[in-house]
């Protein structure tokens, strides 16, 4: 049942929430290195698509493997673990640490995992440069455009060499202008580096960065392309 | 006297009437070649010549590349466009002949642009163009005749939507690759595909409620 060549790949998920089924059986999967947008209108299951894949949810049946290994048996600890490791994401509103500057922020995924403070804002300030936000390093959150802060929070998600990327509604906050700018650089990035990209988005113009896209419908993923 | 706008050729317009394209495939309507023409350069050619030829003098094959290179990215103009064109324009005083040479070839004819011509230019910059209502679509007419001949309009309208995307990568790849000019071409188009998507998003929202009106 799991594509070959597959990094991610879910399987018939179900999840409910009290009595309204969030996932009805979707299916998914994503390569090394792909660019997958998941579309679909609002309410119809995106997110907890996402949030099962990223292990951050459970789903109530249904089978999710990662790199060979099936999430639903790693206990907590282990998928918090894998999250750190293996996983970067992006959110709508960046999320990034108020009180950190940016380049703290950058830093934090490699910090979390043990790296020391001096090789971390190194690498920090790389990626800073490549994401065009090498101005900001010094700078609190608060005090940078809402297109810097994003471009800041793609920064931290693939600063701890990522394997694969989750990326919620990464432009929805930005103008036209500076939502492309953060799609081509973000898609650049991750696929210049074998980085798998997981976009949920309901905006078209940013799903035509992706390779290929998924759509969520009352539940259920759809992907035509694969679909014969 | 104003030109006439440049419009999609029969074979283009027909495929996007009966919605194939030659090879009888749906994601041939959609090329560039096909799209380009119909939403980003419903352009007159004759104006735009004229507005080549307000910073000097000019003969007819510089005009064309100078043409081509500004606006003809994905259709080119023939030399047969560019002459017929220049003979209506002298014809209708809106430019004069500046000088012949021919230098051991066929004679060349350099053309200037006349008062009269400025004025038609400006009339034609400044005048909004028509904002096209698009009320005679195909996809609607699909969607109802899939409803009434019992057939998946949801089907119809994801694998439409599927050939959107794939046509949006297509000119988000483009213009990844290419310069602000073409930027702003594939931009142009982008957002026509965009709204397009838009409505194939709606209508599958209401496709009960448009099942029950027209098919009850």
């Amino acid at each position: 049942m799991i594509p070959e060549g597959s990094l991610l790949a879910a399987h018939d998920l179900r999840k409910t929430y009290g009595a309204t089924p969030a996932l009805d059986g979707a299916s998914f999967s994503v390569h090394p290195g792909e660019v997958v947008a998941v579309m679909g209108p609002s309410g119809s299951g995106k997110s907890t698509l996402l949030h099962c894949l990223a292990g951050i949810i459970t789903p109530d049946s249904g089978t999710i493997t990662y790199a060979g290994r099936e999430l639903s048996a790693m206990s907590d600890a282990e998928r918090s673990a894998l999250r750190r490791s293996d996983f970067g994401f992006v959110f709508q509103f960046g999320q990034l640490v108020p009180e950190l500057t940016c380049v703290e922020n950058v830093a934090l995924p490699l910090r979390l995992n043990g790296v020391k403070r001096k090789a971390a804002e190194r690498t920090a300030r790389e990626w800073m440069e490549r994401l065009e936000v090498e101005d900001t390093a010094g700078k609190r959150p608060g005090e940078v455009s809402g297109g810097q802060g994003q471009r800041v929070a793609v920064a931290r998600a693939l600063a701890a060499s990522p394997k694969v990327i989750f990326a919620d509604e990464p432009t929805g906050a930005l103008d036209s202008l500076n939502g492309e700018r953060v799609m081509e650089l973000l898609t650049e990035a991750a696929r210049s580096s074998n980085v798998a990209v997981v976009l949920v988005t309901h905006e078209a113009r940013v799903a035509a960065y992706s390779d290929r896209d998924v759509t969520v419908r009352d539940g259920r993923a759809r992907d035509l392309e694969h679909a014969v | 006297m104003p030109e006439a706008p440049r419009r999609p050729t029969p074979q283009a317009r027909g495929a996007l009437e009966t919605g194939t394209a030659g090879q009888g495939h749906l994601s041939d309507v959609y090329t560039c070649r096909v799209y380009t023409p119909c939403t980003v350069l419903p352009m007159s050619i004759g104006h735009t010549l004229l507005g080549l030829l307000e910073s000097g003098p000019r003969h007819g094959y510089d005009l064309k590349r100078t043409f081509d290179e500004k606006f003809g990215q994905d259709r080119p103009l023939h030399y047969g466009q560019v002459y017929s064109t220049m003979s209506r324009l002298l014809k209708n005083g809106l430019v004069e002949v500046d000088g012949v040479e021919s230098e051991g070839g066929p004679e060349r004819k350099r053309y200037a642009i006349t008062d009269a011509g400025i004025t038609d230019v400006s009339r034609w910059l400044m005048q909004p163009e028509k904002p096209e209502p698009y009320l005679q679509s195909t996809l609607y007419t699909k969607v109802v005749l899939a409803l009434l001949t019992d057939r998946s309009a949801s089907d119809l309208l994801d694998s439409q939507r599927s050939e959107h995307l794939r046509m949006m990568r297509i000119l988000t790849d483009r213009k990844r690759k290419g310069d602000l000019a073409d930027q702003l071409i594939c931009d142009h188009a982008l957002f026509h595909l965009e709204a397009d998507l838009r409505w194939l998003e709606l209508t599958a929202a209401r496709l009960g409620q448009l099942a029950k009106v027209v098919a009850p």
